[in-house]
């Protein structure tokens, strides 16, 4: 596997994805990029025409800018790291793993491939997800998030999972929520969720989801020290819309 | 509960005309015309009438005629019949009334206002039937400057943007598949390639194997609800447009209603069937101008920088500032949709309310664009109500550098205007997803009307701009000279940047 090193220490964005864009073409396969200081966009540019549905392993050491991931179509990305805002903005496929904490609008508009973040996340996080039959996003988070989680959400699956048991202080979860599914670890007040949503106990199916992903997770933070099983202990909540059609009702 | 509402419509048959074939009952998809098997006769029930015309034009005999109810409350100034209805209508049901196509309000319509200039003389008339007669344009940024190389050959040295090049300054507004039919969207992609402009995805996606054929010919919308897009889409594309505002609903978003949501409207906006396909009112990853010059720049990222980056916003009260800063973010396009503009469902309080007509957008934003030295930098779409080529021709002399065209393209197909697009109703095929009336559609005919409409309207702008002695389109870009206001006041004539006649 060829892999390509980079030191980004004071190269511009355009400049920095013009390289991986060129280096992709070139048949690279692995991306190696260290002291990443507020580049943006990184991953969005790894699309070639020609059909190469090829999917590269880009290693971040630093903090990434805005837009990690945007529109990106199946690459892998691991960050040793903070990251800022609109991390998987309308991201179609692939994975993107953080050690570390998320900005705003995590997973916004995101319609495929997963997300792991180690620590929290900002406002608005997974904002109008949505899925479209094989192609179900999963964002799985280690701490907590800011309001409006899963505002206008219409597709996919959240797993926040409170990890460090502070307690989730988030408002206006689910505001506008049509499709997809939130799970969250630890306890939330009715009042801070949306009246569209309806809060229930997993069931066996969704214990399955948890399963699968809670194990993922734990399988990419060895570093946390903790088990699978540990995690799953814990109780859950599940969250989904009443309603696929929330507005149906507002129009004369 | 019965309603206190009358028929907009009558419906008179002539029945010495009519012969029972019973064509007025298939043609109308809202259950106007029943035979009465018990009389052997045609009836009407004129509430479910929407004024639509396609079973007059498709009746054999002739035999029908419809037209406005002569019922009437007692004439008063200030409760219009309307404004009754509706209020009548939201009694009933509690809900907010929601409409199709632009609005239908007399605010003031500057076109014709407005009059054209002609060489007499000095400066003689050109004739396009005999002489070239340019009418190519191209949308994206063009440079401050340009720098040439000239030790040996001569050869650029300035780097200059994507362009997209249009056969003539028209092109084919955001009409997406989920709001008009397969066949109007395929009709309208075919139209743009055989007559080489370009048309608008809207915010429904891409149909995937219309991608290689017409993506070359596609305006890619990425809009609120960011539906139906992947690399993939995105790259196919001549030019992407972000979707800000849409000129009959500023400020607000859409929903395209779960029954509308059909299995192959479902695939292309990547979305389950039957759940509402919700467009939030703002994008929520864009709060301030570098906000949206992130999304911009990640598509030009996400598109190697390869083609044009549009954003479409409504003319609304200081718009041209943000449409400042939206060129400052990195825009090479910019899409400004007037008052008049269609849609495909809007609450009418908003359609009729919103906005400012397009006439004092364009040249409002011509003139702030100029004053701070970055016309350049963008390329001006202007849309929202155009009904003739002397309406797109003006729109191009107030600073304009090309139009969309939405209504008029769809009148082209067969609309006439009724107004029931939120139905999912329409008997012409154009607004529906129900293959029965989609299929009326006949994509080849309504290409040819199309490409038809297209061509007449080039001709003229041709034949006009010969008249004033110009023999390119370019030339009469934010060219005032050539207009005069008629019966306009001082206020008006200074933002449109035009003298009276006569002046």
């Amino acid at each position: 596997m060829e892999t390509v090193v980079i030191d980004a220490t004071g190269i511009p964005t355009k400049e920095l994805n013009e390289r991986l864009r060129a280096f992709m073409l070139n048949g690279a396969e692995r991306f190696v990029l260290k002291n990443i200081c507020g580049q943006r966009y990184i991953g969005t540019r790894l699309f070639s025409k020609n059909g190469t549905k090829r999917k590269l392993d880009i290693d971040i050491t630093g903090t990434p800018g805005s837009d990690l991931g945007a529109f990106m179509s199946g690459h892998h990305v691991r960050v040793h790291g903070n990251v800022q805002d609109g991390v998987g903005n309308t991201m179609d496929d692939g994975e993107i793993i953080v050690e570390g904490r998320a900005g705003d609008v995590l997973g916004m508009s995101m319609r495929g491939g997963k997300i792991f973040i180690r620590d929290n996340t900002g406002y608005r996080t997974a904002l109008h997800m949505k899925e479209y039959l094989d192609k179900k996003p999963v964002l799985v988070i280690g701490g907590t998030s800011q309001d409006f989680l899963g505002e206008y959400m219409a597709g996919g699956i959240v797993i926040i999972l409170g990890l460090g048991d502070k307690p989730h202080t988030q408002t206006f979860i689910g505001t506008g929520m049509h499709g997809g599914v939130i799970y969250i670890r630890g306890k939330v007040d009715k009042l801070q969720v949306a009246g569209q949503v309806e809060i229930s106990e997993p069931k066996v199916e969704d214990r399955e989801v948890l399963d699968k992903f809670v194990g993922e997770f734990v399988d990419h933070f060895p570093d946390l020290g903790l088990s699978k099983e540990g995690i799953l202990k814990g109780e859950f909540i599940r969250l989904a819309p009443k309603s696929k059609r929330p507005y149906a009702k507002i129009y004369a | 509960m019965k309603s206190f509402l009358f028929p907009e419509f009558q419906v008179i048959r002539d029945q010495e005309r009519c012969n029972q074939c019973r064509g007025c009952e298939r043609q109308c998809s809202f259950g106007t015309h029943i035979f009465d098997e018990k009389t052997g006769e045609m009836v009407s029930e004129e509430a479910k009438c929407a004024g639509c015309q396609r079973c007059v034009i498709f009746c054999p005999n002739d035999a029908l005629v419809i037209k406005p109810t002569l019922s009437s409350y007692r004439p008063n100034a200030n409760w219009s019949r309307e404004k009754l209805e509706d209020l009548k209508r939201q009694a009933e049901t509690g809900g907010v009334i929601l409409t199709g196509c632009g609005t239908d309000k007399p605010f003031r319509i500057y076109w014709d206002h407005i009059v054209l200039n002609a060489s007499q003389v000095t400066n003689p008339s050109i004739d396009p039937l005999r002489e070239p007669m340019e009418l190519r344009t191209f949308l994206g940024s063009k440079p401050d400057f340009l720098k040439v190389k000239t030790d040996g050959d001569v050869e650029l040295d300035t780097q200059i943007g994507p362009n997209v090049v249009i056969e003539s300054p028209i092109l084919f507004s955001a009409m997406s598949y989920g709001a008009i039919s397969y066949n109007a969207f395929k009709s309208l992609a075919t139209a743009s390639k055989q007559f080489g402009t370009l048309f608008n995805t809207g915010e429904g996606g891409l149909p995937r194997e219309l991608r290689a054929e017409f993506g070359g010919n596609a305006i890619v919308q990425v809009a609120s609800g960011r539906y139906g897009i992947d690399a993939e889409y995105l790259n196919c594309a001549a030019a992407v447009e972000i979707k800000v505002g849409q000129g009959a609903k500023p400020g607000i978003g859409g929903h395209l209603p779960g029954e509308k949501v059909s299995q192959s409207v479902a695939e292309t906006r990547m979305i389950p069937v039957g759940t509402d396909a919700i467009s939030p009112a703002p994008h929520h990853d864009i709060y301030s101008i570098e906000d949206l010059s992130m999304l911009i720049h990640a598509l030009k990222e996400a598109t190697n920088y390869e083609k044009p980056v549009s954003v479409k916003i409504a003319a609304v009260h200081n718009f041209a500032a943000i449409a400042s800063g939206i060129v400052r973010a990195g825009a090479d396009i910019i899409a400004i949709d007037g008052l008049r503009g269609g849609t495909g469902a809007a609450p009418k309080v908003i359609r009729d309310n919103v906005g400012i007509p397009i006439e004092l957008a364009i040249s409002a934003l011509d003139r702030r664009l100029k004053n701070e030295g970055i016309r350049n930098r963008c390329s001006i779409v202007s849309a929202g109500g155009f009904r003739s080529s002397s309406d797109i021709i003006k729109a191009i002399a107030l600073g304009a550098d090309a139009v969309y065209i939405g209504t008029a393209a769809l009148i082209a197909m067969g609309c006439t205007l009724c107004q029931k697009c939120n139905t999912g109703k329409c008997n012409w095929g154009l607004c529906t997803q129900d293959p029965r009336l989609s299929g009326r559609l006949n994509t080849e005919i309504a290409t040819h009307r199309l490409t038809n409409l297209l061509n007449a309207w080039s001709h003229e702008i041709m034949e006009m701009l010969g008249g004033m002695g110009i023999n390119a389109i370019e030339s009469l870009r934010g060219n005032r000279d050539h207009l005069r206001g008629i019966g306009l006041y001082e206020w008006e004539l200074e933002v449109l940047g035009i003298k009276g006649a006569g002046e």
